[in-house]
């Protein structure tokens, strides 16, 4: 059944879903990234190796994407341990957009320092 | 509850860990990545080591615990005996990253 | 779809979808009801029953927001139907009527209730006075400031009156059908800040775990849509913050 977007149609349900979908991805990509990282034992040719095989765009790009991600998830959970031991309330939805910008932020700046 | 706990402390960590983390990421993607470089940071560093492996070990077991909320309510996955292989396949990841992270301290 | 209504009256019209069924599924069906300035989703869903389809089940007592025994989805939200202007959710002249979602349905618009308070007992939602020897009052009973930071707390919380809004709209639900809800753990939250209630230990542990308040993530939902401005979420995140210290052997 197709899940109806008229009840969850708010900022923090949003919010919920970014950081589960980011929380996600980067839990199926950590064992990844540990794999390449791993390939530094068998000595700094090999790393290099992939180091160069990374530079390819659609790489770099999906880099990309692990960083905003990165930085998504970060951000929203700051979000979850601000209401959590915090309690805050009021503030929820500013936290929802800073959390957002900071997400944002993090990709943009990883994007220019990479070229 | 006990993996909600984890699940919160390994949080507070990792928000730390992650900034800097990204700063690391931000400052060492400057001018290109080369393997030499890496490893200069790396290679015999305790301090480098020591953050890494908690870092590693915090991120193995919040992915672990995170994916098996996801499973039990996306896929009905739920149970004790579940649970006990959430908490390995958590720490599964966390050696493999702390081996990865020594790798690079040893290289 | 099909349509069972008498002839459309002269004037504007309000189509109505009603869901109509039982246990074993159902369908919309759509309604024509004259269209006034002035009405409530509650006004139509009557006008429904009581000209168009006598056996159309729904529930509803007081009409104006204190009992909770209104709420339907209406136009894809858990709503009190009394409180809701039609104007206000109809912009382009549909109503869309389903019963409250995660409750079994009874017959069309009714739901069974019996869960959702089932939840609250296991979630030991009753006020449990404090005991102090040989009858005497507890100490804790002779004074409670209002503006004391405990009794604020509970007060946050203390107007639900179980209209199951909250519940409706929260996907945790959904997706656990064993969770126990906004709305009971909000009534836990309450009473764990009454410093009259002698019951807190055994409460907390009665709300902890994947049933409990683990299993929340934050969407929200039910502070969102909570017709009382209550914020259930909040109540939840108080449980896990003071069974968080609480495992470290901190009481606060």
């Amino acid at each position: 059944m197709r899940p109806d977007p008229r009840p969850r149609s708010h900022p923090t349900y949003l919010a919920f879903l970014v950081h589960r979908i980011s929380g996600l991805l980067l839990a199926l990509f950590l064992p990844l990234h540990f794999w390449a990282l791993s390939r530094a034992i068998s000595g700094e040719a090999a790393l290099e190796g992939f180091l160069r095989w990374a530079d390819q765009p659609l790489v770099k790009a999906s880099e990309t994407l692990l960083v905003v991600l990165l930085a998504a998830h970060l951000a929203g959970g700051l979000r979850v341990l601000a209401l959590e031991f915090l309690g805050w309330r009021s503030s929820q939805k500013t936290m929802v957009a800073a959390s957002a910008g900071v997400a944002l932020a993090s990709g943009l700046l990883f994007l220019f320092h990479a070229g | 509850m006990r993996l909600w706990v984890i699940q919160r402390v390994t949080a507070m960590w990792l928000a730390f860990a992650v900034l800097v983390h990204l700063v690391t990421i931000l400052a060492a993607v400057q001018g290109g990545l080369s393997a030499a470089e890496i490893l200069d940071r790396t290679r015999g560093s305790l301090g480098w080591l020591g953050f890494y492996a908690a870092f590693a070990l915090a991120a193995g077991l919040h992915g672990a615990i995170g994916l098996r909320a996801v499973a039990a309510e996306w896929l009905g996955w739920r149970g004790k005996r579940l649970d006990a292989a959430w908490v390995a396949i958590g720490l599964l990841t966390a050696g493999f990253g702390i081996s990865a992270a020594y790798g690079l301290y040893a290289a | 779809m099909q349509d069972r209504s008498e002839p459309a009256p002269t004037g504007a019209v309000l189509q109505v979808d009603v869901w109509r069924g039982d246990a074993s599924g159902g369908e919309l069906r759509r309604y024509q009801v004259p269209a006034r300035e002035n009405q409530t989703v509650l006004d139509v869903v009557t006008h429904i029953q009581r000209e168009i389809e006598p056996d159309l089940a729904y529930r509803f007592a007081c009409r104006v927001g204190m009992c909770g025994s209104c709420a339907m989805v209406v136009n894809g939200r858990a709503r009190w139907t009394c409180r809701t202007h039609v104007k206000k959710v109809a912009a382009d002249g549909v109503l869309e009527l389903r019963p409250l979602a995660n409750l079994p349905v009874i017959r069309d618009l009714a739901t069974d209730m019996a869960p959702f308070f089932d939840k609250w007992a296991r979630a030991r939602g009753t006020f449990q006075p404090k005991d102090a020897p040989d009858g005497a009052v507890p100490a804790e009973f002779h004074v409670v400031p209002p503006s004391s930071p405990k009794r604020q707390a509970a007060d946050a919380g203390i107007e639900c009156i179980g209209c199951g809004v909250c519940y409706a709209s929260c996907d945790i639900v959904a997706w656990n059908p064993d969770y126990l809800g906004p709305a009971a753990l909000n009534r836990a939250w309450t009473l764990v800040n009454d410093v009259r209630d002698g019951a807190r230990q055994p409460r907390l542990d009665a709300v902890k775990g994947d049933a409990g308040c683990h299993a929340c993530h934050s969407t929200q939902s039910c502070t969102e849509r909570c017709p009382k401005g209550l914020d259930p979420s909040g109540a939840v995140a108080g449980l896990k913050r003071t069974l968080f210290w609480n495992v470290f052997g901190w009481d606060r």
